[in-house]
Parts: C-alpha cells; sequence; structure tokens
C-alpha cells in the first residue's frame, strides 16, 4: 500500500484529504470524528473578528441539484462563517490540534480589509498551534456584500495587500483561497504569490441559484418566499476547478506555486486528477457532508491502489504529471484522426448513440432492422458524443487510425507528423512550419 | 371449520384472516418515491425495443420520463392515449413476455426496468384524481353496436365514443368486464378494480350498455346490423374444450374459467369450496391461475399436468415459477387418459408422453395421482361464428378487424391473429374502432 504521507507547505499529513473550510469543520466535535474516520486535516470553518458573531437565516441554507436516483450532483449553500464566538472556536482548535498531532489544522479566516483587523486575529490563531491559514476571499454570498470575502478576492490589489499583512502578522504558511466568480482565475492567483502567501485553494463555490419554486415562484433555498444566490459547490463543479487548477499550474506567473485542490472530489479519482493538474493536496466538502465522513477511507484506498498499480510512492510523484499535456486549441494536432467503435458483445441496443448522432451530431452511426447500431466511417468526426451518452462504459471506444491509412471521411492518407492550427493552410494567420 | 386435510372438496380450508392476505395484490403498488427511483432507471431509448414489443405501442420511455419528472397524470395520458384498459393491462400484462423482456436492462443486467409496476403507478394515480381525462368529438349521428364488454369491446367503445359515435356494448353476463371481471386470478385484480375501470372508462359519455345479451340467443347479427351502423365483435372464447376422457362426466371435475369466475365473484371467500386434492389439465394462464388460486384456497396438493414438455408451456416461465413458489406441483409430458371415481372423481390416470419428431405420442407408461377436483383448462372455443367466415376455430379478419361481412368488424380472442391476450384484445379493439370511424365517415 502506497505512502500517502503528504507535505503541503511544510506541513505534514498522514493522506492528501483535507476537509474544507465549510459546516464539516465548524466545531469540535465534527473534526474529532473527521480524524478519527481518517481525514488528513482539516480547515477549520472560517473565523471572523472578535465581536459578536454573525447570524445565519433560520430557514433552508441549501439547495441542491440531482441526478439519477436522487444522486446529489451540485449543493448551494448560504451559509456564512462561523456563527459561534471566536473564542470558542480558538480554544478548540487548541484542543483539538493538541489531541491530533499529526493532522493538519488550518485556520481560515476573514475579517474586514483593514491592517488592524488581521493584526488583531493572527496572534491569536497562532497561538492555537494550528499549521497554518487559510484567507477566505471566496464566499459569494452575505459576506461579501459587506466588504469580505468575494469582495476581497474579485480585486487582486486588495489579494495582494492582505497576503503581505498576513506573512507580516503570522509565522506559519498563509494559503489564498480563491473564487472562481471572476474572469481571469490567474490574477488572482499572481496576486496572492506577488503578497507573498505560500500558495492558493481553489475554487470557492460558484454563485448559483439552483432551482426555482414553481408554486410560490421563490428561488431555492427560499426563506419566507425569498431567495438569495448561494455559493455551489459539489461533483458538478469539477470540471470548472480542473480548468481553473490548471491555468494556475501552467502559466508562467504562477506555475509551481502550490494548489491545494477543492471543487466536487468525491472519490479517489477525483482527486487523483487535481494532484496530476497541480494540486498538493485536496479539500474535500459536499462529498463528505453527502455521505458523511466515512468516504475518506474510499479515497484512501483508492488513490493508494492505483499509485501502486502505476508504481508512484508518493503523492509528491504525481503532483503536476498531467500539466505539460494541458495545451492551447490552437497546439491540438489536427493529424491526429479517430473512428467511434461500437463493441457489439458489450451493446445493449438502447440507441442512444443512434439518437444523439443521428439528431444532433454527424450522422454517423447506422440503425438496422434488428437494432445493430454500427458507425458510418465515412461520416464520423470522432466527436466522442457517442462516448459520452453511451450508457455502458467502455462501449463505444475512439479508436485512433493509423498514419498512412486513409480517413474514409476526409478521403486523406493519416499523417504521421504533428501539425496544428498555427500552420494549417486555412489559417489566415499562418506561419510557415520550421 | 375445515382444514387443508379435510377429504374431498370443502370450503373454509384456511381462516379468512388467512385468504385476505393470500388474495392480496400480487404486487403492491409502487409509492411515490419508489415509482421514482424505477423510473430513473429507463434509458430513454432511441425507437425503444419495450415499444415494440407492446401490443398497443405505449409510448413507454416517454410515460416514464414523465413520471421521472413529477407529472404522473401525463403519463396516465400518454399510456390512455394508446391502452384505454392501461391500468388493467399494467397489472395482468405478462410484462416478463413483452416489453420488460425486451427492456435493455434486461440485456443488462437481467433485470429491466418495471414497466408494468410503473404504468399501474401512473394510471392508479390520474384514475383516482381525474375522472375521465378524455372529451367526446362533436356527435356524428352514427351509431355502433358493440358486442361484448371485454378488453376489445370496451376499448372499441371508448373509441368510437371518444370520436362522437353512439355506442351500445351488448354483454351475456350480468355485469360488463369481460375476462377482466370473470377470468384472471383475483390477486392480479384486487379491489374490484375491473368493475372500477370500466366505470371509469364509462366515464366518457355515449356508451349504453346492455348486459344479460348473449349473440346467437338475445341477439342476431342480422338484427345488429339492420340496427347499426356497423357492429363490433368481441365475444370472447366463450366455450370451453372438452377433454375428451374416460370419467370426464363425473362429479369434482370442472372448468377452470368456471372456478375462476366463480372465485372473482364470491363476496366471501371463505364460502368457497376447493378440493384437498386438486390436478388442473392445461398448461396456459388458466391453468395456472386455478392451480394457484385453489393453492390459496387452502387446498393441500395442487398439480398442473401438462402434456408438453416445460418450454412448450404457454404460461411464461415467471407464472410457473409463481406456481411453484406456492406449492404447486407442474408436471410436464403427461396427459390424461381416464378419470376413475365412483360418482365422484378419485383418482387421475395419466399416461406419460414423449415426442420424437413425429408428434406428441403416449408413452404407455402411466401413473395416476388422488384427486377430488379436477380443473380443465385446455383451452377456450368460439360459441357461435354468427355466420362469418372462420379461419380455424375463429372468426376471419383482415385489416383492422374486418370481417368477410361489410360493416362487421371483429377482435379480441374471438378473431383470428394476435395472441389470447388483454393488451392484443385492447390494440385490435382500439384499431378496429379507427377503421369503423374511417369508414363511416369516409365512406369507404
Amino acid at each position: 500500500m502506497a505512502d500517502l504521507t503528504t507535505n503541503f507547505l511544510g506541513i505534514t499529513s498522514p493522506n492528501p484529504f483535507w476537509l474544507a473550510s465549510a459546516p464539516p469543520t465548524d466545531k469540535e466535535y465534527n473534526v474529532r470524528r473527521a480524524f478519527e474516520a481518517g481525514w488528513g486535516g482539516v480547515v477549520w470553518k472560517t473565523l471572523g473578528s472578535e465581536g459578536p458573531p454573525v447570524v445565519n437565516v433560520n430557514g433552508p441554507r441549501y439547495g441542491a441539484i440531482y441526478g439519477a436516483d436522487r444522486r446529489l450532483l451540485g449543493l448551494n449553500n448560504i451559509e456564512l462563517i462561523t456563527d459561534r464566538p471566536l473564542q470558542t472556536n480558538l480554544d478548540e482548535i487548541t484542543r483539538v490540534k493538541a489531541d491530533y498531532p499529526d493532522r493538519a489544522i488550518i485556520v481560515s479566516i476573514m475579517v474586514p480589509c483593514e491592517e488592524q483587523a488581521w493584526k488583531d486575529i493572527l496572534p491569536r490563531v497562532q497561538e492555537t498551534g494550528a499549521d497554518g491559514i487559510e484567507l477566505n476571499f471566496g464566499c459569494p454570498h452575505g459576506m461579501s456584500e459587506r466588504g469580505m470575502g468575494a469582495a476581497v478576492g474579485q480585486v487582486p490589489e486588495y489579494i495582494e495587500m492582505v497576503a503581505r499583512w498576513c506573512k507580516q502578522y503570522y509565522d506559519k504558511p498563509v494559503i489564498v483561497k480563491l473564487t472562481p466568480n471572476i474572469t481571469d482565475i490567474r490574477k488572482p492567483a499572481a496576486a496572492a504569490l506577488r503578497g507573498g502567501a505560500d500558495a492558493v485553494s481553489l475554487i470557492n463555490t460558484i454563485n448559483s441559484i439552483t432551482s426555482v419554486n414553481l408554486d410560490t415562484m421563490s428561488p431555492e433555498p427560499s426563506i419566507d418566499g425569498k431567495g438569495s444566490h448561494g455559493g455551489y459547490c459539489g461533483p458538478a463543479v469539477k470540471p470548472i476547478a480542473l480548468s481553473m487548477v490548471s491555468e494556475i499550474a501552467r502559466h508562467p506567473d504562477t506555475r509551481g506555486l502550490p494548489i491545494s485542490g477543492i471543487g466536487g472530489i468525491t472519490t479517489w479519482r477525483d482527486a487523483a486528477e487535481y494532484i496530476s493538474l497541480g494540486c498538493g493536496n485536496v479539500q474535500v466538502c459536499t462529498a463528505a457532508m453527502t455521505y458523511g465522513f466515512k468516504i475518506v477511507q474510499e479515497m484512501i484506498s483508492g488513490l493508494s491502489d492505483w499509485m501502486d498499480e502505476k508504481g508512484y510512492t508518493s503523492v509528491e510523484q504525481v503532483v503536476g504529471r498531467a500539466v505539460p499535456n494541458v495545451t492551447d486549441w490552437q497546439y491540438l494536432n489536427l493529424n491526429y484522426v479517430a473512428k467511434a467503435k461500437i463493441n457489439q458483445d458489450d451493446c445493449i441496443k438502447c440507441g442512444r448513440c443512434y439518437a444523439a448522432c443521428e439528431d444532433t451530431s454527424h450522422q454517423a452511426i447506422a440503425m438496422s432492422a434488428d437494432r445493430t447500431f454500427s458507425v458510418i466511417d465515412e461520416e464520423c468526426v470522432a466527436c466522442n458524443l457517442c462516448v459520452d451518452v453511451c450508457p455502458v462504459e467502455n462501449c463505444i471506444t475512439m479508436e485512433v487510425m493509423e498514419p498512412g491509412q486513409v480517413d474514409p471521411r476526409t478521403g486523406k492518407v493519416v499523417q504521421k507528423d504533428y501539425a496544428n492550427w498555427t500552420t494549417h493552410p486555412n489559417n489566415p494567420g499562418a506561419v510557415a512550419a520550421e | 371449520m375445515s382444514s387443508p386435510m379435510t377429504p374431498g372438496i370443502a370450503a373454509a380450508r384456511l381462516p379468512v384472516e388467512t385468504l385476505t392476505q393470500n388474495f392480496a395484490d400480487l404486487h403492491a403498488p409502487l409509492d411515490r418515491h419508489e415509482a421514482r427511483v424505477a423510473a430513473d432507471r429507463c434509458y430513454f431509448c432511441y425507437d425503444a425495443p419495450c415499444v415494440t414489443a407492446c401490443p398497443t405501442s405505449i409510448d413507454i420511455p416517454l410515460f416514464i420520463r414523465q413520471i421521472s419528472t413529477g407529472t404522473p397524470e401525463a403519463a396516465a395520458k400518454t399510456i390512455f392515449d394508446q391502452n384505454i384498459l392501461g391500468g388493467m393491462c399494467a397489472r395482468v400484462c405478462p410484462t416478463e413476455d413483452l416489453c420488460e423482456q425486451a427492456c435493455v436492462r434486461e440485456a443488462a443486467e437481467g433485470r429491466p426496468v418495471e414497466i408494468g409496476r410503473l404504468q399501474r403507478y401512473a394510471t392508479d394515480t390520474l384514475m383516482v384524481k381525474q375522472s375521465h381525462p378524455y372529451d367526446r368529438a362533436p356527435a356524428t349521428g352514427k351509431t355502433v353496436a358493440v358486442v361484448g364488454a371485454g378488453p376489445a369491446g370496451l376499448a372499441c367503445a371508448h373509441r368510437l365514443a371518444m370520436l362522437g359515435h353512439d355506442v351500445t356494448i351488448f354483454d351475456a353476463r350480468p355485469k360488463p368486464g369481460g375476462l377482466n371481471e370473470f377470468g384472471i386470478a383475483a390477486y392480479k385484480s384486487t379491489d374490484d378494480f375491473a368493475a372500477r375501470e370500466v366505470d371509469w372508462l364509462m366515464g366518457i359519455g355515449g356508451i349504453a350498455l346492455q348486459t344479460g345479451k348473449k349473440l346467437g340467443a338475445d341477439l342476431t347479427l342480422e338484427a345488429l346490423a339492420g340496427d347499426f351502423d356497423a357492429v363490433f365483435l368481441g365475444v370472447g372464447l366463450g366455450g370451453v374444450n372438452a377433454l375428451q376422457t374416460a370419467g370426464e362426466d363425473k362429479d369434482g371435475v370442472r372448468d377452470a374459467v368456471d372456478f375462476i369466475a366463480e372465485l372473482r365473484q364470491a363476496s366471501d371467500l371463505t364460502t368457497l369450496p376447493v378440493g384437498r386434492d386438486v390436478v388442473v389439465i392445461g398448461g396456459g394462464m388458466t391453468a395456472v391461475d386455478a392451480a394457484v388460486q385453489s393453492k390459496l384456497l387452502g387446498a393441500q396438493n395442487v398439480t398442473i399436468a401438462y402434456r408438453r414438455s416445460r418450454d412448450a408451456m404457454s404460461a411464461s416461465r415467471y407464472e410457473q415459477d409463481l406456481a411453484a413458489s406456492q406449492g404447486v406441483r407442474l408436471m410436464f409430458n403427461v396427459q390424461p387418459i381416464a378419470i376413475h371415481g365412483n360418482g365422484a372423481v378419485r383418482e387421475v390416470e395419466l399416461e406419460y408422453t414423449a415426442d420424437a419428431g413425429a408428434g406428441l405420442k403416449g408413452t404407455g407408461e402411466t401413473l395416476r395421482l388422488p384427486v377430488d377436483q379436477l380443473f380443465k383448462a385446455i383451452g377456450q372455443t368460439l360459441e357461435t361464428d354468427a355466420g362469418l367466415t372462420l379461419d380455424g376455430p375463429k372468426i376471419a379478419v383482415t385489416g383492422a378487424g374486418r370481417t368477410n361481412r361489410k360493416g362487421v368488424w371483429a377482435g379480441g380472442d374471438c378473431a383470428s391473429g394476435g395472441d389470447d391476450l388483454t393488451v392484443t384484445a385492447v390494440a385490435e379493439g382500439r384499431d378496429a374502432a379507427m377503421d369503423i370511424h374511417a369508414t363511416l365517415m369516409g365512406g369507404n
């Protein structure tokens, strides 16, 4: 079994699975249970300034999107930062860290964008013995209206400024948590780096309305007939987060900046994907909120088995492995030609590939009277839609054509050389190949 | 009170509580949650095989999607548009041989989408909520006689009434419903569903019902053809095949269909007598229904004796397994050669059979089973041809149920073609109605 011990910013944890700053990490009781279940670390739910704690709504805080069989695919929330007294949280953090020295505890913080506010809270956090802090510049609701959370995260200059204060008044690692509610994730990441932050974590939740109650005409979750946008998370946001992570991982200005990956991580595979795109560890919330803390056991066994199978002996060896393969569209090899192939033994004859291709794509699948579905190579552009809609995994595959073969669709011989859009004759701005 | 061990034919072999339990719904209805979970399994196949397998061509993927999106009433309309007796079909269809056998998830996982139970969920939901979901077209002034208030006749009458024609249904029995009411095992149509469904169906209006009118006795085709613009015959198969075995006239030997009808009409199952040792001769659904219900009434030993092999049995494997699970013994390749007893039946003598390629033949080897009630379930026959051309034992029809006589259509079990299933009868009744409509309105 591969050793999953992870060193992130010098913070060691027995595995790369941390619980994200959220309701599961709001108090000692939950965090102790999480550690007993096997989680490698937690980011404690966001602390605010000393004073009367924030208040939450007293009605529903969550809305959801479901797949088949009511499988929760997306969750949105309008909960705020911790609504418990600051000292209570600090005391609990101190106790739990003392009892679990091998686990990572990061304290999430959100205080006003004033130097004094940070100067006040950071020494108190330092005293807890926690391993680091995460700056919550991401919450898109409630706090952002008060000039905190996403309101800071959407202004790179503020990020840089606050990160700098934190590095000035706090000795341990500083992680900046990024909001996805911006147009270019590289800008806030670069700002965090300039401010001296040790790492970024992303993504925070996405502005969202999950549904509308068609009887009351209120967005959900509905509070007395009104709804407000909340923060969206869960499996549905993973593709968005992966893309943002990859952008930071491969951009010259931010390359090498440690990343803690967040966004819909539900299985070991999701985690491995984040790590391969450059994350030093991952943070999980929705999966735990859906299934409980026990799910970390699958993540641990799955990641470990996969690493064994691949011959990786540490998580570090996986970090960033896929980053070199993330490129821009213009650099994709246009000489790469594939064709869909339907394995007749696996086909259950549902015809979804046919409907998808015939109605919405390239009319490249034939249907016989006995419901045999087969690909018409002369029409197939290898778009992959049939693969995506097929209910049976690996029943339809994309078969690569060998150089020298003739693509029956174009009548052209498949070239073995790499050639992309930048040199393509149809590109008005094409440059001659060197 | 008697018990399963009581010799001879006796009532009240089981306490009333046990009987109530035994004759409860074979498949309990799905609740809302179960229906949503079951509906989520449908893949919404293209040109779905389940639809092709359905004699009434219900748009199954669409109605299941309508259930999954929380609109079971719309799902029911999708069903009723094709099959106005979709409620009963959801209960009695051999789905394991039809839609569910064709389901791609049967191929994929050996476990199809529960189409039948989902259909029941949708149709039950609408029937509870809504009096009747269809309106009649403006009156056409045309009249149609429908003979037989079974599935074929009811489906035909409803469609004709919907299209604006005035329909009169005649039925020989005191109640409408045909085999839905008098055939079919009780545990498939509980809570008087057949009668409730007919009431609901008649809610369309424009259908007059006359019971106690039998073709060939109280009615003639000649008179009907003169009095109405068109006639549809859905008279079923009222006759019963005889065993033609020595001793068939002994006490305790009766037709399975009569037993089933009596059971369906019984208000108190404790009054219904059944033998201790029951033997059912036959291999179809009627045989299974009679055998299982005998067992459920408290018969000690029940045997189905079928002259051919299991593969040839017309009752589905599901029905065979149902019978076996209730403790019915299934015997294959045995045929009755004599019924013994002094006045009342005491033993049936069976001969083993074999088919060496030249047809089924007795092997000469025999055995005897003790029996105090013997049910004959070897098929039903047409009672009257009403002067129409026959195709084998049934009324010959072409196209959408046209008989050789102009203005006379036929469908259901009495007509040639198709399986003898409720759902097939509904399809034939419906299609004949459309053809009658086209004929009456178009004059062709």
